[in-house]
């Protein structure tokens, strides 16, 4: 790296030279990666999501560096830029988020790209086309890339859709009731792991909206190779392994019509933090919901904390990680049936919870089981509380669950049918991936989650009843013909 | 007797919260017999200007891990980590990487 030559130039040189080396470096990879990949078609809309880090702010500074006149090799694409302001999630008053805002804002602006601002709160509106399964464009060919390259090099860029005037966007006004039920919905979840995960799908649907809304058509999120690393290491502990490739890789077409880009993933956190440090990048420090708490807060605070120790010693840790994370593709797998139901509900990658003979995953549940607690996909994960309003439904409408899973197992008596609600929470678990699971198990109640998934999920378990009821009069593909 | 230095502070990427929010301070440092070093500037930054939380900015002898340190805008591991030996005017840049993305 450039930084070892200034080493031995000394501290005489002050020079830009080093300096220079380095950015180019660090503008040549960027532009390597999405040109490697061939994802990003000519003209094509992009939307940038930029949480105000440091790693999304250096990818909006290498796009805005990549579209310049000046730049050799330009970027061809068209970008939008999407902050979520979560400052409900972390409990800011609304002036401090609106002073966040308007600090963004004014980066933004200065970009010229067209930006959404976008409380957290609008989730609860979203619709639940969000996490219904969407065909994926028809796979291109890889000579449809150089063609349109071609081809735009050829019109000279002249249909190049020109940057529209960024419209002068107020600041959306929240309801408070809306920021109320946010933070009941986070208040519910027991752990600061599953409130994280929650939190980060959340984000992710609301961005895939935003982008579906607006036409766009690719989403690029500033995941640094550092962050990636932890990542990886942490989807491995929250049993996410069946996903990695898809949370970690380059591109991600979990969502079908928007492809998620992940350019930033080749650097590491320590220069993208130089490169801001040298260049003036401009960004802005937002607390998170892990920001100080101790190291054992989380299994995501556990495991950063654990990488960049290792890190310091041995420096080749993150991208060790790295490469083995490149080496990672997903199986393609059969699809079966067009209305998705091989998909989790929440993060809409393919269910791994196939419950086969001496799998990993049988194990679980009879362990499970045999440790006497709730068991994942049984019963309930609500305890009974005193001078509740509901009364209780009928035993029979409970243990006869639509899958037909043993509910005998509850841990506390009675809690199986406590609720009226009860059905809801076993039967979304097997609508979820096991780490997905994982994280409802840890609410306290499902009731909060947005309607969007709830309305989906009942969905599908009514589209899985009714092919259960007419199973015997379809047919199936190895029926056909004669 | 090394007389007194002036150094620029700088913190970044969420360091600047255990600092009451402040990013950059220009500080003096008192005379004393040897040179100061890193070592004894991060003590003295302790003592003298953080305002919570030692553990999340400083661990042992060293800055915590993921903490980025810029002397003079070049990386300190170039300079000799806590052994660099302090001038007068020095700009050491403290940022953490931990936080965003």
């Amino acid at each position: 790296m450039c930084q070892v030559e200034e080493d031995y130039r000394g501290q005489m040189e002050r020079a830009a030279a080093p300096r220079l080396c380095f950015k180019d470096f660090f503008i040549h990879k960027f532009k390597a990666v999405l040109g490697k990949n061939r994802i990003i078609f000519p003209g094509e809309k992009v939307l940038l999501a930029v949480s105000g880090g440091p790693s999304s702010c250096s990818m909006l500074r290498q796009v805005q560096e990549g579209l310049s006149q000046k730049a050799n090799k330009k970027l061809r694409f068209v970008p939008g830029v999407a902050f979520i302001d979560e400052g409900a999630a972390i409990g800011q008053s609304v002036e401090e988020r609106q002073r966040t805002v308007a600090e963004l804002q004014a980066v933004f602006q200065a970009t010229g790209f067209p930006f959404y601002i976008l409380p957290l709160e609008q989730v609860l509106d979203l619709p639940a086309s969000v996490v219904a399964t969407n065909p994926s464009p028809s796979e291109q060919p890889a000579s449809a890339y150089k063609a349109a390259v071609h081809h735009f090099v050829e019109t000279d860029g002249s249909n190049f859709p020109r940057p529209q005037e960024p419209k002068k966007t107020l600041l959306p006004r929240v309801q408070e009731s809306h920021t109320l039920m946010l933070q009941q919905l986070l208040g519910s979840v027991k752990t600061l792991t599953a409130r994280e995960e929650l939190l980060n799908t959340l984000r992710q649907h609301l961005l895939v909206h935003t982008a579906r809304t607006e036409g766009y058509s690719k989403l690029m999120l500033g995941d640094s190779c550092t962050r990636l690393a932890v990542k990886l290491l942490t989807s491995i502990s929250l049993g996410r392994g069946a996903q990695l490739a898809q949370d970690t890789g380059f591109s991600d077409s979990r969502y079908g019509d928007i492809i998620l880009v992940r350019p930033m993933r080749d650097y590491s956190a320590k220069e993208v933090a130089y490169y801001n440090h040298l260049f003036t990048v401009p960004y802005v420090v937002i607390p998170s919901v892990d920001t100080k708490t101790v190291d054992k807060a989380s299994i995501q605070r556990l495991t950063e904390s654990f990488v960049t120790k290792l890190q310091t010693d041995f420096p080749s840790t993150v991208s060790t990680i790295y490469r083995t994370s490149e080496k990672l593709q997903t199986a393609c797998r059969k699809r079966s049936g067009a209305d998705g139901c091989d998909r989790c509900l929440l993060c809409l990658c393919s269910l791994d919870t196939a419950v086969e003979e001496a799998s990993a995953f049988q194990a679980t549940l009879i362990s499970d089981q045999l440790s006497g607690s709730k068991c994942l996909r049984g019963s309930a994960a609500e305890t009974p509380r005193p001078g509740r309003p509901e009364s209780p439904p009928p035993t029979a409408q409970c243990c006869s669950s639509a899958e037909g899973r043993g509910c005998g197992r509850a841990g506390s008596d009675g809690g199986c049918c406590s609720s009226a609600k009860l059905p809801e929470t076993t039967r979304l678990k097997s609508l979820l991936c096991y780490s997905c699971a994982l994280t409802v198990r840890d609410m306290s109640t499902v009731n909060h989650l947005p309607q969007y998934i709830l309305s989906e999920a009942q969905r599908r378990q009514r589209r899985s009843q009714m092919r259960e009821e007419i199973s015997d009069f379809l047919l199936e593909d190895g029926d056909e013909g004669n | 007797m090394a007389a007194s230095i002036a150094i620029h502070l700088e913190f970044g990427g969420g360091a600047e919260l255990l600092f009451n929010g402040v990013k950059k301070h220009h500080v003096t440092l008192p005379s004393q017999s040897e040179p100061w070093d890193m070592k004894q500037l991060l003590v003295w930054i302790q003592r003298n200007l953080l305002k919570e939380r030692p553990e999340l900015f400083v661990q042992g002898d060293s800055v915590r891990p993921g903490i980025l340190v810029l002397i003079n805008d070049a990386d300190w591991e170039l300079m000799g980590e806590l052994d660099y030996q302090l001038q007068d005017q020095d700009n050491v840049v403290f940022i953490s990487t931990l936080h965003g993305g």
